[in-house]
């Protein structure tokens, strides 16, 4: 799912614990700053194949994995 | 034939600059620089001009490599920020060390100490050198745009060197430029030409911080993957990785990337901001008067920044 493997990369990154994600999560709740943001999408790059830019992630975690699951279509 | 390291040396200026200095002058705090780029504190040249940290810097390698300064037979300082475009820092070092070998500048911004490093190997492949004396300084307050806060906290004053001499311990390089102004940009000054058609721009820094990260990491973590495999070690066979003092972020994200604990990386942008081609030597020179490297560890330098450009190399210590 992509969900899942998206929630450990955040976690990964934002310190927040993964159980407390949820596709509603938005990435201010996150803390989530401009830099944190690269290195999501990088992460993202290597586990899923996409490049996304900045402007595509979205305020919500289920944005991103609706812009990820666009990106591999 | 290539060259081993046989001393290093540091200089940096007096004054130290903390975050809380520099959020009385910008809207910014400790705790946003802290986790955003790794900086507490840096030095800022008051006095001191490049040439004056290049000297110093130069002046204790040479001391600790035992060598005097008619024996070198090549100075290149790498800069971006040398006093004056003409005379070259190198020939001011050359002038008050008392040398009289060729000496010029080369300009690659962050990875110039590692192209500096390169550009000395040719001059001991053709063994037109025997020894050579290297320097990284960088007088980077003067162009930075103290009212921008997302690059003004980043940078800080400072100069590294090494003396190199005839050997065999430069073990495999890269160096790299992807050519453009669209990420990083530090214009130069403009002239006062009566009849210029060009529109004039502040010669500060200009960075493009998400693509500088991406650019940052992809070229740290894929030179040394790449030397690696060209130097037929294992990744984990380096002891001691030296990288470009960037943002710490730079340093942990690609230190995940390689699957290496941080304890192999020297970090010091905590104490020194990015001092741009300084940078390196810097970091080397605080690694190597630790005593921490041993004879025969594997060095790993790398290196990234505007140009675009970035650099590596592996030596057998």
């Amino acid at each position: 799912m992509t969900i899942d493997k998206l929630k450990t990369i955040i976690a990964d990154h934002s310190g927040e614990d993964e159980a407390n994600i949820t596709a509603e999560t938005t990435f201010e709740e996150l803390g989530v700053d401009s830099l944190t943001t690269v290195e999501v999408l990088m992460d993202i790059e290597d586990e899923f194949g996409v490049t996304l830019e900045a402007a595509q992630v979205g305020k919500t975690v289920g944005d991103l994995v609706r812009a990820i699951e666009e990106a591999q279509k | 034939m290539s060259f081993r390291i046989i001393g290093t040396g540091s200089a940096v200026p007096s004054k130290i600059v903390t975050n809380d200095d520099l959020s009385g002058m910008m809207e910014t705090n400790d705790e946003w620089i802290r986790t955003r780029v790794g900086v507490e504190e840096r030095r800022i040249a008051t006095t001191e001009s490049t040439a004056d940290l290049a000297y110093e810097a130069a002046a204790k390698a040479l001391e600790m490599s035992g060598v005097s300064a008619d024996a070198i037979d090549l100075i290149i300082v790498a800069t971006i920020t040398s006093d004056r475009i003409c005379p070259t820092t190198a020939g001011m070092v050359q002038a008050r060390l008392g040398a009289s070998c060729p000496a010029f500048d080369i300009s690659s911004a962050c990875s110039g100490f590692l192209f500096a490093m390169e550009t000395a190997a040719g001059f001991f492949a053709r063994g037109t050198a025997k020894r050579a004396l290297i320097i990284g300084a960088e007088r980077i307050s003067k162009i930075i745009d103290w009212k921008d806060r997302s690059t003004a906290v980043i940078f800080g004053d400072g100069a590294g060197a090494a003396v190199l001499e005839a050997g065999n311990s430069y073990l495999c390089s890269e160096i790299c430029t992807m050519g453009g102004d669209d990420v990083i940009k530090i214009p130069a000054f403009g002239g006062t030409s009566p009849f210029t058609e060009i529109e004039k721009e502040e010669p500060v820094i200009f960075m493009e911080g998400q693509e500088t990260f991406k650019f940052a990491v992809g070229a740290f973590v894929n030179h040394i993957t790449g030397m690696a495999e060209k130097a037929g070690i294992a990744i984990g066979d380096i002891d001691h990785i030296i990288p470009h003092q960037a943002n710490e972020r730079i340093i942990r994200m690609a230190a995940r990337r390689l699957k290496l604990p941080d304890d192999k990386f020297v970090m010091n942008i905590d104490r020194f901001g990015n001092t741009a081609a300084a940078s390196v030597p810097i970091a080397l020179d605080e690694r190597n008067r630790s005593g921490r490297i041993k004879p025969g560890d594997l060095v790993a330098m790398v290196a990234f920044g505007g140009g675009l450009s970035s650099a590596g190399c592996i030596m057998r210590w």
